[in-house]
């Protein structure tokens, strides 16, 4: 096996009932490195982010963090873990949805520190301490106190990505985290997202933000059908356009609508 | 009158009977009905379908057929409860079957991606249910719930079917001797009013506890 990437994802296939919805993928993330999948609705990318961290349940192939296997004991014998192993790997692997899901009930440091307490049981002046360093990171010191329902979209989306990267996890998961914002909240979270690239946080990320996954990532794959219909360094993907046709439609397409 | 002042005492006693019954009843069908509410959404399918079999007929009874039902069917299956504990136990079955959907109803009001965003930092599903889907569902469960309690007060007035003197058996036995119905009826709703309203005024405190969006 090659021990050189963090994350080695072979031949994963998933299916909801008859719709297949990712055939045969093959990618991997080194550590260090940020990763943009880019591809039309539907193509299951969001699929493929949730089976990263076990949320959906693989049927076929492999995917493996640091060499274990995500979710089951071992790749042959398709043994599911247990929940106490399956929550310790969840652990290692943060994730920011979509929709926030921040907890409501919890300020935003709270939200931040409930992890830090009761998976990795870290004091509670120490797990303060980590919160208050990670949504300063993220710009809001002074929202410490605030609930979800106090904060914007663009906040609330900060507090998520704090709430999973003050878990120090190996690998962190974003699955669109600006497209349910307004247009001028946008840049305030890609800005985080490009500060943690820039400190070396090993990334995965769905995006819909071209301009963005272009110069915030060392490689974009683009997906289609369920399938990585091409991927490469940013410019060599965009230079590819010239031979490949789904390509070349959607990323018309995007810049048609581009913001 | 003066026949009333005297009875004061046993009258009390029977309101002690009713708070007794009422909390027991009420402490019970809560620890069971949040178990099996919980069974019922996350347990493995025989399990949900029997906790739904259950609920349905439990509620599906009237509460009165129950409670002959435990009281003359345990016996012959060789249990013997005193009426005390027959009454308490019909209830509590009662009670719980409606917890159960109080807890069904709370907890599915929770978005999925809240168990989801528990998962993705590492909780198991203990911890779950403690920190993240629990203390959302409190708010939706309490306004049902308490409204449950209240209802059980009055319907603990059943037990003194079967001879146990609660308030309401003690009223009509003081009744039998004295022959005054209007000023012992009387008396005997204000009591049980002022229960329900020492406890509307306890769940109007215990809402505003747990309401997390701040107005
Ligand atoms: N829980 C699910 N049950 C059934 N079908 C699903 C479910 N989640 C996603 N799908 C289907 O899988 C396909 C890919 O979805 P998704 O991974 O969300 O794509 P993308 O994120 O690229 O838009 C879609 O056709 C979608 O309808
Ligand atoms: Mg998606």
């Amino acid at each position: 096996m090659t021990a050189t990437n963090l994350l080695q994802i072979d031949k994963l296939s998933k299916s909801f009932a008859e719709n297949q919805v990712l055939k045969s993928i093959d990618l991997s993330v080194a550590a260090g490195e940020v990763v943009s999948v880019i591809g039309p609705s539907g193509s299951g990318k969001t699929t493929l982010l949730r089976c990263v961290n076990f949320l959906e349940v693989y049927d076929g192939g492999s995917i493996q963090i640091d060499g274990r296997e995500v979710g089951y004991v071992d790749t042959s014998s398709r043994k599911r873990r247990g929940e106490v192993d399956l929550a310790g790997m969840r652990a290692e692997t943060g994730m920011v949805f979509q929709s926030f899901n921040l907890f409501p009930h919890l300020t935003a440091e709270q939200n931040v520190m409930l992890g830090l307490r009761r998976v990795r049981k870290k004091p509670l002046k120490e797990a303060r301490e980590i919160a208050q360093h990670w949504l300063s990171r993220v710009g809001l010191s002074h929202k410490a106190d605030a609930l979800p329902s106090e904060l914007s979209g663009g906040q609330q989306q900060r507090v998520g990505i704090a709430r999973a990267v003050a878990m120090d996890p190996k690998i962190l998961l974003l699955d669109e985290i600006t497209s349910a914002l307004d247009p001028e909240l946008v840049n305030e979270v890609l800005d985080v997202v490009r500060q943690l690239a820039v400190d070396g946080m090993t990334m995965l990320m769905v995006t819909h933000e071209i301009a963005f996954a272009r110069d915030a990532s060392h490689r974009i794959v683009f997906m289609a059908d369920g399938l990585v219909s091409a991927q490469g360094k940013p410019d060599d993907l965009m230079a590819e356009v010239a031979t490949n046709e789904r390509l070349r439609n959607f990323l018309s397409r995007f810049s048609a609508t581009a913001h | 009158m003066d026949a009333i002042i005297y009875s004061l005492p046993f009258l009390m006693n029977g309101l002690g009977v009713t708070l007794l019954v009422s909390a027991i009843v009420v402490a019970l069908s809560l620890v069971i009905g949040v178990l099996l509410g919980i069974g019922l959404i996350y347990g493995p399918w025989p399990l949900r379908w029997l906790i739904r079999l259950l609920s349905d007929c439990i509620r599906g009874i009237p509460i009165l057929v129950l409670i002959f039902v435990v009281y003359y069917g345990l016996p012959p299956l060789g249990l013997n409860l005193s009426s005390f504990w027959a009454a308490v136990l019909a209830l509590t079955v009662f009670k719980s079957a409606h917890v159960i959907e109080y807890v069904r109803g709370a907890v599915t009001s929770i978005p999925r991606g809240q168990m989801e965003a528990g998962m993705a930092i590492g909780l198991i599903f203990p911890q779950r249910l403690r920190y993240v889907i629990l203390p959302q569902a409190m708010r939706r469960f309490l306004p049902p719930w308490l409204n449950g309690v209240t209802d059980a007060v009055k319907g603990s007035a059943l037990v003194s079917l079967l001879g146990v003197v609660d308030l309401m058996q003690a009223i009509n036995q003081v009744i039998g001797r004295t022959y005054e119905p209007l000023p012992l009826y009387v008396l005997g709703a204000l009591m049980y009013f002022a229960i329900n309203y020492s406890l509307s005024t306890l769940s109007k405190v215990l809402e505003r506890r747990y309401s997390y969006i701040r107005e």
